[in-house]
């Protein structure tokens, strides 16, 4: 590691971590302070729900999820919170090293004395603090709603660290899987494009994998591998799912140290 | 001692050519010009020694080591001043130097400060409103600042106004006078005359020639221009001769071989004018790509 090009890519990417803690904190917020509503008139709920298609109820796993305790209702707003983290690491992963390439700084850095490995190592090590550092904030502010507006209601503390533990692994998978890819096409021009697709591609998936029940989607799309309504209902991970969702983000990052210390740096022509 | 060694190196971009089989050393202490049009390879060979890219084959050396395998290494004391300059948009000028420092054991605060005064760059502004000129001259203090062994410009004088280069050159006699070994790459014959020893001439990715500066003018080609009446574009006709011109009563031509045949030929005429002369690096370099 290099803890020059560290501190400079923490830096560089300081103020997109407080945009997207800001943005998540607000959603957050929101949509958690009225949570009490929801409790309160929980069989209206209920009742408004069977109305809804029950495709769309496996859609969003809201079948799974009882709206009138506080865990249940914080894993439906925690689905959105995923698909956000999701984008955000797949920005970070995603634009990485590609940024350096289009931008054509990847010749300053790279005829420095430094290992292609150090670059890496110590862009990736800035990447993951800055989305713990998200992570951090989201936990923070998701304990601070609850004890706004949980009222008298309960709820288990350990399966709430649970979930905020599910947020690093699932940014994990899709900061390496954002990476490999990056390092596998041939130009990558604009990061959002990408990071975007493959957010909500695989969101689309683990919603048509609910409603295709017997389809083995749940394999291959990360939001499957974290399901929050499963975490909480069951009270712990889906260990093989979870399993799989580490083994992908470890063999992306090993594939990706090869192909970067492999790689032919573009230049302008 | 060689600082560069290359030998058979080849570069490949998928199908597309880079580099065919280059072949050549730098010693110590030199200049060495690297001449050729855009697109003949100059660039790819510095990227190859730097490590940006791999070889297809053949291999190189810097300071005695494999530019692949000990690439961070050498890199301790190398410059590279690219061709086209770009840096972190975002940046102050100062903050790009001091992170470009920051990789080099050395405080090279006091060297930055000297090297901007020498070519009146702005610490404080930031790399985004920059104009092309300006960013060059980052370029220049950034390759320069770590007091490097061995200095790689590419096409350096781009986007720098006259005044400015020819600081930039007394700069690199400087560095040169110092033991800095240089490997200059540019199109512009001019320059690479003033400043280097000796040069390599690429075309089409392949290494034309290698010679040293003055043997390439002297023991090539004479330009001969004569002016009498009755010439007529066969008057001298005579091997050696080439690029024969007609104007008016004055023939041009280039000669090599024994100079005492032309002027044998001369004296048998009744001249106005005669002029033998070296031809400049301009018109040999035109000689190689025709």
């Amino acid at each position: 590691m290099n803890a020059n090009i560290y501190r400079h890519e923490f830096r560089a990417r300081l103020k997109s971590v407080i945009i997207w803690s800001l943005a998540l904190t607000a959603m957050v917020m929101f949509f958690f302070s009225i949570f009490p509503v929801f409790a309160d008139q929980a069989a209206l709920t209920n009742q408004m729900l069977a109305k809804f298609p029950p495709a769309l109820l496996e859609a969003f796993g809201i079948n799974k999820m009882d709206l009138s305790t506080v865990l249940g209702f914080y894993s439906f707003i925690f689905v959105f919170a995923q698909l956000f983290l999701a984008i955000q690491a797949g920005n970070y992963g995603f634009g990485l090293v590609s940024i350096e390439e289009s931008e054509w700084t990847a010749d300053f850095l790279l005829s420095k004395p430094v290992t292609r490995g150090q670059v890496l190592t110590s862009k990736l090590l800035a990447a993951l603090t800055s989305l713990l550092l998200t992570d951090l904030v989201i936990s923070m502010v998701s304990i601070v709603a609850i004890t706004l507006f949980r009222g008298t209601r309960e709820y288990n503390l350990s399966i709430l660290l649970l979930l905020f533990l599910s947020m690093i692994i699932l940014q994990l998978f899709f900061l390496g899987l954002g990476l490999v890819i990056s390092l596998l096409v041939k130009r990558v021009r604009s990061v959002t494009p990408y990071s975007m697709g493959l957010a909500f591609g695989m969101y689309v998936l683990s919603a048509f994998s609910g409603i295709f029940g017997a389809v083995k989607l749940e394999y291959i799309t990360a939001f499957k591998h974290l399901d929050p309504a499963y975490i909480v209902k069951q009270g712990a991970f889906d260990t093989p799912l979870v399993l799989i969702n580490l083994g992908v983000s470890l063999i992306a990052l090993l594939v990706s140290y090869w192909l970067y210390i492999h790689r032919d740096i573009p230049a302008v022509s | 001692m060689s600082v560069i060694e290359v030998s058979h190196l080849t570069k490949y971009y998928g199908k597309s050519r880079g580099i065919v089989d280059v072949s050549f050393k730098e010693e110590e202490g030199e200049i060495f010009g690297f001449i050729g049009p855009n697109g003949a390879g100059k660039s790819t060979t510095i990227r190859l020694l730097l490590s940006l890219i791999h070889p297809t084959s053949g291999s190189a050396k810097i300071f005695g080591k494999n530019v692949v395998a000990d690439g961070p290494e050498i890199r301790r004391d190398i410059g590279y001043l690219p061709s086209e300059v770009f840096y972190y948009e975002g940046m102050k000028v100062i903050d790009l130097l001091k992170y470009s420092a920051s990789f080099y054991d050395c405080d090279c605060t006091q060297r930055i400060h000297e090297l901007s005064e020498i070519m009146e760059l702005e610490l404080n502004r930031r790399i985004s409103d920059l104009s092309y000129g300006n960013k060059k001259k980052v370029g220049i203090v950034q390759g320069l600042l770590h007091s490097p062994k061995l200095l790689f410009l590419d096409e350096p004088t781009s986007g720098l106004d006259p005044l400015m280069q020819r600081k930039f050159f007394d700069l690199i006699r400087a560095e040169n006078k110092r033991g800095v070994t240089v490997f200059f790459s540019s199109h512009i014959l001019g320059e690479v005359q003033r400043l280097c020893t000796r040069v390599g001439i690429i075309r089409e990715g392949r290494i034309v020639a290698i010679s040293d500066i003055r043997t390439l003018q002297k023991n090539n080609y004479k330009k001969v221009q004569v002016t009498a009446q009755g010439l007529t574009a066969t008057t001298f006709k005579l091997p050696g001769v080439t690029n024969v011109q007609m104007e008016n009563d004055t023939l041009h031509f280039f000669f090599k071989g024994d100079i005492n045949t032309v002027v044998k030929k001369i004296g048998g005429l009744k001249v106005t004018d005669v002029t033998i002369e070296e031809p400049t690096l301009e018109e040999i370099f035109m000689h190689y790509y025709e």
